[in-house]
């Protein structure tokens, strides 16, 4: 295979240390090695450039069923926006729900080597599988969403915590997935009756068991099989008013329970789009509500086993989807557009809407603010991500945009005063105004690399130059030395000037040139042998579900044709 | 003003699609530069001059040139899409899309425009002297973007589904229309001067519609308030007034609620 070197370049690498020293870069045969064991090397010369590792999104819905609504519903989304074909490169269409096609492009020429798809519905895993397959060049997982699951309500009723994690582990291999993603626990469910849960003490109906008895017992369940991701949860009344203290209540449910597994990860619970769920006040008005991330993060920057991303509001037209059934309807009503929710038999639901986070309200530019104000706030940016919550708070195309806002404070003051209609008020109701920080380079590889690799027990594949890594590497038009102008940021990390993943060079001066050799990670967990959950499987199977057993695997052969396959054993 | 004239040398086996016939375009270019233009018959480009002799150079801005169309385009799509000034004059019939998008200007059609004409557009004015097809200052599918401003005057009858998630401006139909009119519609005025089929403002949040002759089924969901004598596009007449869709939606305004408005002539 192929030799590189990339010479001459500003590296950055948050575990070699390097903050920006002229550093060769290495990869052979797929991975990154020392120079010296390079014998005919393929030159880049990365003069005048930026050098990190291929990056790492921890959180995005780029796969699946309510991906493909999205696409289906919003064809004005489409129109104008489609790029012919060119060489290799397919088609690519779409802009907050791109195609699969442009969201596999559209991340190599981010220099991302890695996304995690964030919600999938076991039921549809095969369509998520699928969605994944057909999405050129990154490696992908899936986290399948267990929070308003009928076995999970059931054991955890009774803090059954093995046969939880039996049935995680179950589940994992059914659906090829990765970890446990937790969205909106219980609420989802309580949506099948006409209510949610809007705290973490309000028993789900007929369930009876509350969601801080799910996030707990999930977090157990996750440490108890030692899973390379943590739990990953949507906390409770995402994005309404006054939900700071719902946050809070879900965190504490960490307090106390160590990280046990063999990946290096530290942390047990990982909240995401936190910029949601860090909201004052009693309603929208700009005289009630208010940012709420300095208390938020107050309590995150002390609990050393939490890792969180930020979920940025990044002003655009988009389309919202989540597993939060009950939150997608209250948004409809709120802006009137059109509206789907679905639920998902026994495990879930989800609902999809339009959104237009407009530059001239208050509100999106308060969300817009509270983002990034966590993201400057946060003490350690190794547990500290940045996302969208693509499409949610933002299209993902929008994260060189976020990174200059982080980086660049004279950035963000041009928001507040120029763009923002409500600068002013923003600036009395949040923190935005009082923050000077500016991210550094090298914090940004922490956030955007070798931070959410950690998180998601990657740490020996992705997210830093160190040889024995994946072959992963992005090169950016970036000066550190001479650029001065904040939009050079996000000009630069929205077009790599060359992008290496698995060793091939996939984007070259700029343009797509390969289609790249994508691979589908999962987790195959080993349990003892679980007979209760065997039996209560099978019973579920025969008296609820609408497909029967052996219609529900992910067949490996179809769905996942390239797997990348990570052993847990978590026999006694 | 300077004028610059097409005369259509061709009839294309499909349809051409020729967004780039718009003042905004020709502005600044020579008649060659302008024959020289791209369009497309599927996905095969070919140049505009392949389809139409071109005359005359264009003017300064999009504001001072003037097209005109010496013949008949009911082949061509897109005319005049998304400008902003100008004006464009189209002696024969033109395809779908006539001034879709437009912000501002003229367009003419002095004979039949295809469906999609004034899709979205935000401001101009458009005048069919013929007859309209369906989806007449309509919003794209998916879209709740439809009519947002400007005024489309049509001379015969109209298709179906006009008006769709109109929010502003102004249609008005000399002659008769078919099913579907304002569905959805959230501001603006539709006038329709001949008769109206059935589903007339179905779902219509906002906005107002003016039937001079009949319409054959009324939808359930309006209301009858009062009688009165308005003035309406230069006609004077007593109209019943009505609220409505009565099953949707409607927002309030210092205390009061608003509601769409139909209004049919005695």
């Amino acid at each position: 295979m192929a030799e590189y070197l990339i010479k001459n370049g500003f590296v950055y690498d948050p575990v070699l240390g390097i903050k920006g020293d002229k550093v060769d870069v290495a990869v052979k045969d797929g991975k990154m090695v020392e120079t010296s064991a390079l014998s005919n090397p393929a030159e880049i010369d990365a003069s005048g450039m930026t050098v990190m590792a291929g990056a790492v999104d921890i959180h995005a819905h780029v796969a699946g069923p309510k991906v493909c609504v999205g696409r289906n519903f919003r064809p004005e989304e489409k129109l104008f926006r489609a790029k012919p074909m060119a060489g290799i490169k397919r088609m690519e269409g779409g802009f907050s729900v791109p195609t699969v096609l442009k969201t596999g492009y559209d991340y190599a020429r981010m220099g991302f080597g890695f996304v995690m798809e964030a919600a999938m519905p076991p039921l549809y895993a095969r369509h998520v599988h699928e969605e994944i397959r057909d999405t050129p060049i990154i490696d992908e997982a899936a986290l399948p969403v267990f929070g308003n699951n009928w076995f999970v309500l059931e054991y955890l009723k009774n803090h059954e915590i093995e046969n939880t994690a039996a049935y995680i582990a179950w589940l994992l291999r059914m659906t090829r997935g990765f970890g446990v993603k937790n969205v909106n626990p219980g609420g989802t469910e309580a949506w099948g009756w006409g209510l949610n849960c809007p705290t973490v003490n309000d028993p789900v109906p007929y369930f009876d068991v509350t969601p801080a008895q799910i996030i707990r017992g999930l977090i157990e369940a996750n440490e108890y099989l030692g899973l390379p991701h943590c739990m990953h949860v949507h906390s409770n009344s995402l994005g309404e008013p006054g939900n700071f203290t719902v946050t809070l209540d879900t965190l504490k449910q960490a307090e106390g329970i160590k990280a046990r597994n063999a990946f290096g990860r530290q942390q047990v619970l990982h909240h995401t789009h936190l910029q949601f769920h860090s909201y004052g006040g009693e309603s929208y008005a700009s005289k009630s509500f208010e940012s709420k991330s300095k208390e938020v993060i107050d309590y995150v920057n002390k609990q050393d086993n939490i890792t969180f991303d930020l979920g940025v509001v990044t002003l655009d037209e988009t389309t919202t989807m989540t597993a939060d059934g009950p939150f997608e309807h209250h948004l409809t009503e709120l802006n009137h557009l059109k509206w789907v929710n679905t639920d998902v038999e026994l495990e879930t639901a989800a609902g999809v809407v339009p959104y237009i986070y407009s530059p001239k309200t208050f509100i999106a530019g308060a969300q817009w603010a509270i983002g990034l104000e966590l993201g400057l706030f946060a003490k350690d940016p190794m547990r500290t991500f940045v996302t969208t919550d693509h499409p949610n708070a933002g299209p993902f195309i929008r994260y060189p945009r976020v990174y200059k806002w982080l980086m660049s404070k004279a950035a963000r003051e041009d928001m507040l005063d120029n763009v923002l209609k409500y600068g002013n008020t923003v600036r009395d109701r949040c923190y935005i105004g009082e923050i000077d920080r500016e991210i550094t380079l090298f914090e940004l590889a922490q956030m955007t690399r070798a931070g959410p690799a950690k998180a998601l027990g990657l740490e020996a594949m992705f997210g830093s130059l160190k040889p024995g890594m994946e072959g992963d590497v992005a090169v950016y038009p970036y000066n550190p030395e001479t650029s001065e102008d904040p939009e050079d940021i996000e000009l630069a990390f929205s077009n790599a000037q060359y992008l290496i993943k698995g060793g091939e060079i996939v984007v070259k001066e700029g343009q797509i040139v390969s289609n790249g050799n994508k691979r589908t990670f999962w987790v195959n967990c080993k349990v003892d042998e679980n007979p209760q959950v065997e039996r209560d499987i099978a019973e579920k199977f025969k008296r609820y579900y609408s497909v029967n057993q052996g219609n529900y695997e992910v067949y490996a052969h179809h769905y996942v044709p390239n797997p990348y396959v990570i052993e847990v054993d978590a026999t006694q | 003003m300077a004028t610059v004239t097409l005369t259509p040398t061709k009839v294309p086996d499909l349809r051409l699609e020729a967004d780039n016939i718009k003042p905004d375009v020709f502005a600044g270019k020579k008649a060659a530069e302008i024959a020289d233009l791209h369009v497309f018959i599927g996905n095969t480009q070919y140049m505009l001059g392949e389809f139409f002799e071109v005359a005359g150079d264009g003017g300064a801005s999009a504001a001072e040139t003037t097209i005109v169309i010496d013949g008949d385009v009911s082949r061509v799509k897109y005319i005049g899409m998304k400008m902003t000034d100008g004006t464009v004059l189209v002696k024969g019939n033109a395809d779908m899309y006539v001034g879709a998008w437009m912000e501002g200007g003229t367009i003419t059609v002095n004979g039949d425009a295809d469906a999609f004409a004034g899709m979205g557009m935000t401001g101009g004015e458009i005048n069919v002297a013929g007859n309209a097809g369906n989806y007449l200052g309509a919003a794209y599918r998916g879209d709740w973007r439809g009519m947002q401003g400007g005024v489309i005057r049509v001379g015969g009858n109209a298709g179906s589904d006009i008006g769709t998630f109109m929010r502003g401006g102004e249609i008005i139909v000399n002659g008769n229309v078919d099913v579907h009119v304002g569905t959805h519609q959230e501001g603006g005025t539709i006038i329709v001067k001949g008769d109206a089929k059935s589903k007339v403002g179905g779902q219509m949040v906002e906005g107002e519609i003016y039937v001079f002759g009949d319409i054959e089924v009324m939808m359930p969901g309006f209301q009858h308030v009062e009688d009165a004598d308005l003035e309406v596009d230069g006609v004077s007449g007593r109209f019943a007034c009505y609220k409505g869709d009565m099953g949707e939606r409607h927002p309030r305004r210092k205390g009061e609620t608003i509601y769409g408005k139909l209004y049919l002539k005695y």
